[in-house]
């Protein structure tokens, strides 16, 4: 049985944000030029404009985190929405309350919204497939799987610094396997067309069959750097030397640390880029992070404003939607 | 008690038949294919016109839940299902609850599967007590209480000494083993095949060696103990190809894999479609096409429902988090058939598939027609479309990959010991 893409209402607009895999270059751009006309709002005196007044947002977050959790909460308050956090113990959930009651629950204080974090992949569409149709789901992060707004933030970054994505060469480098970041990245990288995506790493982290998403493998960082505008380093988990994936933080680093000297195989104008949170001395530098080329807070700050885009797109079709029913 | 099948298409591969004939059962045995001899006088008809009728089919692996998981299925609601399904005889491994690893749990299964009275069950006996692969279990004694054969069922015995004497010991006392071949390490939080889907989802992924690996271990194992083993389901090309060699060369191995495996591949779970949640996963589409000209070559000798019936819920939630399986019994005939259409099997190869060759691999005098033989019958409708769904499928467990799709060939009637314990339209 063929599925119609489940992200997507029945005339063809963003229903759910759950990956960056399967959507047209045209829609990735509207959320890129969205974005634009968003980054001014934290500049201003009153940092709020009135899109969703009266919309309830909630925030599901199954598995800690700080930087992502308070990006999407700043987006919806500046929004003017209101904002529901919720931190869910994973390990209280799967005792008793199902992930399905949690959700009638929510879906019963009259939510407009979820932002789901979850550390199992496929956790976002299987809400997007159980919750009522009213409801909208963003994935904020699910396992191994996506995280499409951090991907558009990134691409909004590197759009900012290099104008066109055709002529660019992107290099991603570290744990590809676990990554949930790099997937959306290359889903979005080559659906907006750039010239080259390289990933970089030994072969225990990265998945089996990595070529079949379209990117170039390297295992040398050295080589993979060669000629790139964009690197874009990824956080190192601790957990990976217990698996056996790699011998110590020590030779890792040795190998596939970004420092001044390997990122000068770069191309002279590329921009360094990380999701964050960063583990200085294992997959960076301190001099690379902090250093001129370097635009890893210039990512946090453009995270509020694409998700802003994202949210306001979602809702406004939704309200287009019903409006053409009713 | 005289029964008469009337005019329908006797399929019999045993026996070389196939053929439109009468067969004529008293009490519970089949005494003639062909003319009913003149003195035999029916008490009752079935008219079998336009219908095949064929030996009870026999499925080498099947889950009733019971005892341990009765919100799942029963033995009674689960061998109801499987006569729907023209499943006359069934084995059942041992990971229930308790552990099917003292006489006493084997006989309360046949005890229960008697007195439901809608198929017959044969209890696979744990290799080692608990599963927990330390220690051998208490074979012969098993084997009296009725264990068809010696499995650890989803727990490979990690322990290659332990496993080989449990081979040697089975092997002395003529015991048939039937193992799935999994490396227990490198299978370890998987949940599909590692490859373009796992990629692309992001889910942690039982690569392709995870049973070739087991299965070289294995074929050495039986190479040096001589013990009678079966393996299965399989999900590899490669390990069919192993196996295939084997067999060539000798040795005393057998295999199987499950309906699903003909028909589906790993993209199916698409958008982490729960319900294609398997195990052994579904593999890559070489892996599919390998295990179909496996069966074709005759290196697989029985094709089983691997029925796993489920409860709503273990189903939804986050693919890692549902419970691998689905349920099988009752499409595993419609399924089988699909390949007599597309060229893989004929149709007396697909109920070989189904009944004899499993028969034989147990070692049990099941899956004929012939005069005499216990009179297990199914009677299916090559020609009835359905689909599978809660209005059509009595199983407890609606956990079907295949829900929905159009189906071609339905049980129409089927026999347990010459007595009717399913009909389609009554």
């Amino acid at each position: 049985m063929k599925q119609q893409n489940i992200q997507l209402d029945e005339n063809g607009k963003l229903r759910h944000f759950l990956t960056t895999e399967g959507l047209k270059r045209q829609l990735l751009v509207d959320i890129l030029d969205h974005a634009e006309n968003f980054t001014t709002v934290g500049h201003r005196s009153i940092k709020k404009i009135p899109l969703l007044r009266g919309s309830t947002i909630a925030n599901l977050f199954f598995e800690p985190s700080t930087r992502t959790r308070t990006t999407f909460e700043l987006a919806a308050k500046r929004l003017s929405a209101d904002v529901l956090n919720i931190n869910i113990n994973t390990s209280a959930t799967t005792k008793g309350e199902s992930l399905l009651d949690m959700l009638r629950n929510l879906e019963a204080m009259h939510c407009d919204m979820f932002v789901v974090r979850h550390a199992r992949s496929g956790a976002a569409h299987f809400i997007a497939r159980h919750v009522a149709p009213h409801i909208r789901v963003i994935n904020a992060g699910d396992g191994s799987h996506a995280h499409p707004t951090q991907a558009m933030l990134d691409m909004f970054t590197i759009r900012r610094h290099k104008g066109e994505f055709a002529d660019l060469r992107v290099a991603i480098v570290g744990d590809i396997l676990h990554s949930r970041v790099a997937r959306s990245q290359i889903h979005a990288l080559t659906t907006l067309g750039v010239h080259e995506v390289r990933v970089i790493g030994p072969e225990t982290l990265l998945p089996r069959e990595v070529k079949n998403l379209g990117v170039h493998v390297h295992h040398d960082l050295r080589a993979g750097l060669t000629g790139v505008d964009v690197v874009i380093m990824l956080r190192l988990q601790r957990e990976r030397m217990a698996g056996a994936l790699i011998p110590s933080e020590h030779e890792y680093f040795e190998l596939y640390g970004l420092t001044a000297e390997k990122l000068a195989f770069a191309r002279p104008d590329a921009i360094v880029m990380h999701p964050g949170p960063i583990n200085r001395g294992v997959e960076i530098d301190s001099e690379v992070a902090d250093g001129p080329r370097s635009v890893i807070l210039e990512q946090v700050s453009n995270g509020i404003a694409v998700r802003m885009a994202v949210m306001s797109i979602i809702m406004g079709n939704r309200f287009g939607g019903e409006g053409e029913r009713e | 008690m005289k029964l008469c099948i009337h005019g329908g298409r006797i399929v019999d591969p045993a026996n070389g038949v196939d053929k439109i004939a009468h067969l004529c059962i008293e009490n519970e045995r089949i005494v003639s294919v062909g003319e009913p001899a003149p003195d035999f006088s029916a008490n009752r008809k079935i008219d079998a016109s336009g219908l095949i009728v064929c030996p009870g089919l026999v499925d080498l692996q099947a889950r009733l839940r019971e005892p341990g998981q009765e919100h799942k299925g029963t033995i009674a609601s689960e061998t109801s299902a499987a006569a729907a399904g023209g499943i006359t005889t069934l084995c059942c491994p041992p990971d229930t609850d308790p552990v099917t690893d003292t006489p006493a749990v084997a006989n309360l299964i046949q005890e229960l599967a008697r007195s439901a009275g809608s198929a017959q069950v044969l209890p696979i006996g744990a290799l080692t007590p608990g599963l927990s692969g330390k220690q051998i279990s208490e074979m012969a004694v098993l084997s009296q209480a009725g264990c068809i054969a010696f499995s650890n069922a989803d727990q490979p015995v990690v322990n290659t000494r332990v496993l080989r004497r449990a081979m040697e010991y089975a092997a002395s006392h003529d015991l048939t083993l039937m193992l799935r071949p999994q490396d227990a390490w490198l299978s370890a939080d998987g949940c599909v095949h590692e490859g373009a889907v796992s990629t692309r989802l992001g889910l942690p992924g039982i690569p392709e060696f995870a049973e070739t690996l087991e299965v070289t271990r294995l074929l050495t194992l039986i190479e040096q103990t001589g013990a009678r083993t079966h393996l299965g389901p399989l999900s590899t090309a490669r390990a069919v190809q192993m196996i295939g060699r084997a067999r060539f060369d000798g040795l005393p191995v057998s295999a199987s894999i499950t309906a699903h495996h003909l028909h589906l591949n790993e993209i199916d779970i698409c958008d982490f479609n729960s319900q294609c949640h398997l195990r052994p996963p579904l593999r890559s589409q070489r892996d599919q096409e390998g295990l179909r000209r496996g069966l074709a070559r005759g290196v697989i000798g029985a094709i089983c429902s691997d029925h796993q019936p489920h409860d709503a819920d273990a189903k939804l939630a986050p693919f890692a988090e549902t419970e691998p399986g689905a349920t099988g019994l009752e499409t595993l005939l419609a399924l089988s058939l699909r390949l007599t259409e597309q060229g893989v099997l004929t149709l007396p190869e697909v109920i070989a598939a189904l009944s004899w060759q499993p028969a034989k691999i147990l070692g049990i005098p099941a899956g004929t027609l012939s005069p005499g033989a216990t009179a297990n019958i199914c009677i299916f409708d090559p020609q009835r479309y359905w689909r599978p769904g809660p209005a059509t499928l009595t199983s407890h467990g609606q956990n079907s990959p295949v829900t929905g799709w159009e189906l071609k060939g339905r049980v129409t009637h089927t026999l347990l010991a010459g007595r009717l314990v399913y009909a389609l339209d009554e």
